[in-house]
């Protein structure tokens, strides 16, 4: 077993990063990503690691030149939150389209107006079609260890596409909370040496990077991008399992409580998985067949896999900690019910936004979810598919 | 222009690379021509400013003296005649229109 700490979900990406010891980290500030990088550049200062600290004057800037650094031939690392991840978003494309498997944590947070620095997904499910991988984690050591796995899902040569670790900002970032470390020699053979893709300073072997592609070569190019997120599948799976013997903990797509056997069941993103849990617990004494599933995976979306997973249930709710205005409820739920539109007999899908600026999603909100599920499962009419968990009329 | 098969998605480098290097003359940019330049062998003095100035490397020289234009590659962006000194004047701007095609060299 690995060392036992007491860290937030910062100093354990933190930490992560200097066990990395990647070459370049470009950032800026900003709330309740900023100790990631305060604390990170403490271990610049102090010589603990190897890394390229590039202070820059906005996140803009910051993610330019991740991707310089990392056009360059480097291992390349930031973080960033709410607006920053905004202020990035031309660049998250160029990074992507540019197949540069730059690895950020995200640090959830609404996105203004108005102004609310508590965590939500707004931020990063804004981000989704920007062709990154997007990580969940339900707890910092999730963050943690999701934060190791995507250094080698990025940087597989079968996917080379930028990754998101994602955790809510405050909930998880800064929270306490009991957490295992894998030895730094632990880490440095799992995420292996970087092997750069035609790296810009291998000048014997001069390439252009970011020319002009048009109307006969741009779609030849998206394709690609849609292989290498296929692929991403496979990959994630066998990093996972790799750092299962590594470490003892699993990982796949998503996690799976109580579903074999589930009539109802809540899907979550994120820090809501542990309370829904709890509330499973709860119903499963009282001989109610509820289930959970917590989503680890959002890009590539594991379709199939949800289908299988939830395509036996009577009733199935998707709470989204994010709102797509005048779409049909929030970016989990419409992609959800569509995979499930595959099924067989697919499940009535309800859809929930709840959390949003860091709004407190208690017991009794979740209890609710399971009530009206059940209801729903027995027969009774559904009165509105989509509808807010929390909010006050 | 010579056909050129298109390569499919599995064929290509990723992330819109390009490998080789100097390909750029393969893409024959003389055809996004209005103006062509025309250079009065008589009149030029073989000052080179035109080669100096010319955003293409299409003022064509040989032992310090300009030889010709590539019109292969040549924009017609007219700098090469705006640059040439006013009490020489060897280049004209030419609608392009008034040739029969592309042409190579002048």
């Amino acid at each position: 077993m690995g060392q036992i700490v007491a860290f937030t979900g910062n100093t354990a990406i933190a930490e992560a990063m200097r066990q990395i010891n990647p070459d370049v980290c470009a950032a800026y500030p900003i709330t309740p990503s900023t100790e990631i990088m305060q604390q990170y550049s403490s271990f610049v200062a102090d010589g603990l690691v190897d890394t390229e600290l590039v202070a820059v004057e906005s996140e803009h800037s910051a993610l330019s030149a991740c991707i310089g650094a990392a056009a360059a031939g480097g291992r390349v690392m930031t973080a960033t939150s709410s607006q920053g991840l905004a202020l990035m978003w031309e660049m998250l494309y160029i990074a992507s389209g540019t197949r540069l498997p730059i690895v950020m944590t995200v640090v959830n947070r609404a996105l203004s107006s108005p102004l609310n620095i508590h965590g939500d997904h707004s931020d990063s499910m804004g981000a989704r079609d920007s062709g990154w991988i997007q990580l969940y984690s339900e707890n910092a050591q999730e963050a943690y260890d999701n934060l190791i796995q995507a250094m080698r899902i990025g940087q597989d040569m079968r996917v080379r596409l930028p990754v998101m670790v994602c955790m809510d900002g405050f909930i998880i970032s800064h929270s306490i909370e009991r957490m295992e470390l894998l030895a730094d020699s632990q880490v440095k053979n799992f995420v292996k040496e970087y092997i750069p893709h035609y790296p810009l300073l291998d000048t014997d072997h001069p390439v252009t990077y970011g020319p002009i592609d048009l109307q006969d070569y741009y779609t030849e190019h998206k394709r690609q991008q849609v292989e290498a997120m296929r692929e991403a599948k496979g990959v994630i799976l066998e990093v996972a399992e790799e750092f299962r013997a590594l470490s003892g903990r699993e990982y796949a797509f998503f996690g799976e409580y109580q579903l074999r056997d589930a009539e109802v069941a809540i899907m979550v993103l994120g820090s809501a998985g542990g309370t829904a849990q709890a509330v499973v617990d709860e119903l499963r004494a009282d001989g109610v067949k509820a289930g959970l599933l917590k989503l680890r995976v959002f890009r590539p979306f594991p379709w199939e896999e949800i289908n299988q997973s939830l395509g036996h249930l009577k009733a199935l709710a998707v709470l989204d900690r994010a709102d797509s205005f005048g779409a049909f409820g929030g970016p989990v739920f419409h992609e959800v019910r569509a995979a499930l539109m595959e099924s067989s007999h697919p499940p009535k899908v309800l859809g929930h936004i709840y959390g949003l600026g860091g709004r407190d999603l208690g017991l009794e909100d979740i209890r609710r979810v399971y009530r009206e599920l059940e209801r729903v499962a027995r027969g009774g009419q559904v009165n509105q598919v989509v509808d807010y968990l929390t909010v006050r009329e | 222009m010579k056909e050129k098969k298109e390569k499919g998605w599995k064929e290509i480098p990723i992330g819109g690379l390009i490998l080789e290097a100097g390909n750029a003359t393969q893409y024959e940019t003389g055809s996004w021509r209005t103006f062509r330049p025309v250079r009065d062998e008589d009149r030029c003095i073989h000052c080179l400013i035109c080669w100096i100035f010319c955003p293409d490397s299409s003022i064509l020289v040989e032992d310090g003296k300009v030889v010709g234009i590539d019109l292969t590659h040549c924009k017609g962006c007219g700098i090469c005649a705006r640059e040439c000194p006013s009490r020489v004047q060897a280049i004209r701007m030419v609608e392009e229109t008034t040739f029969e095609g592309l042409g190579t060299w002048d």
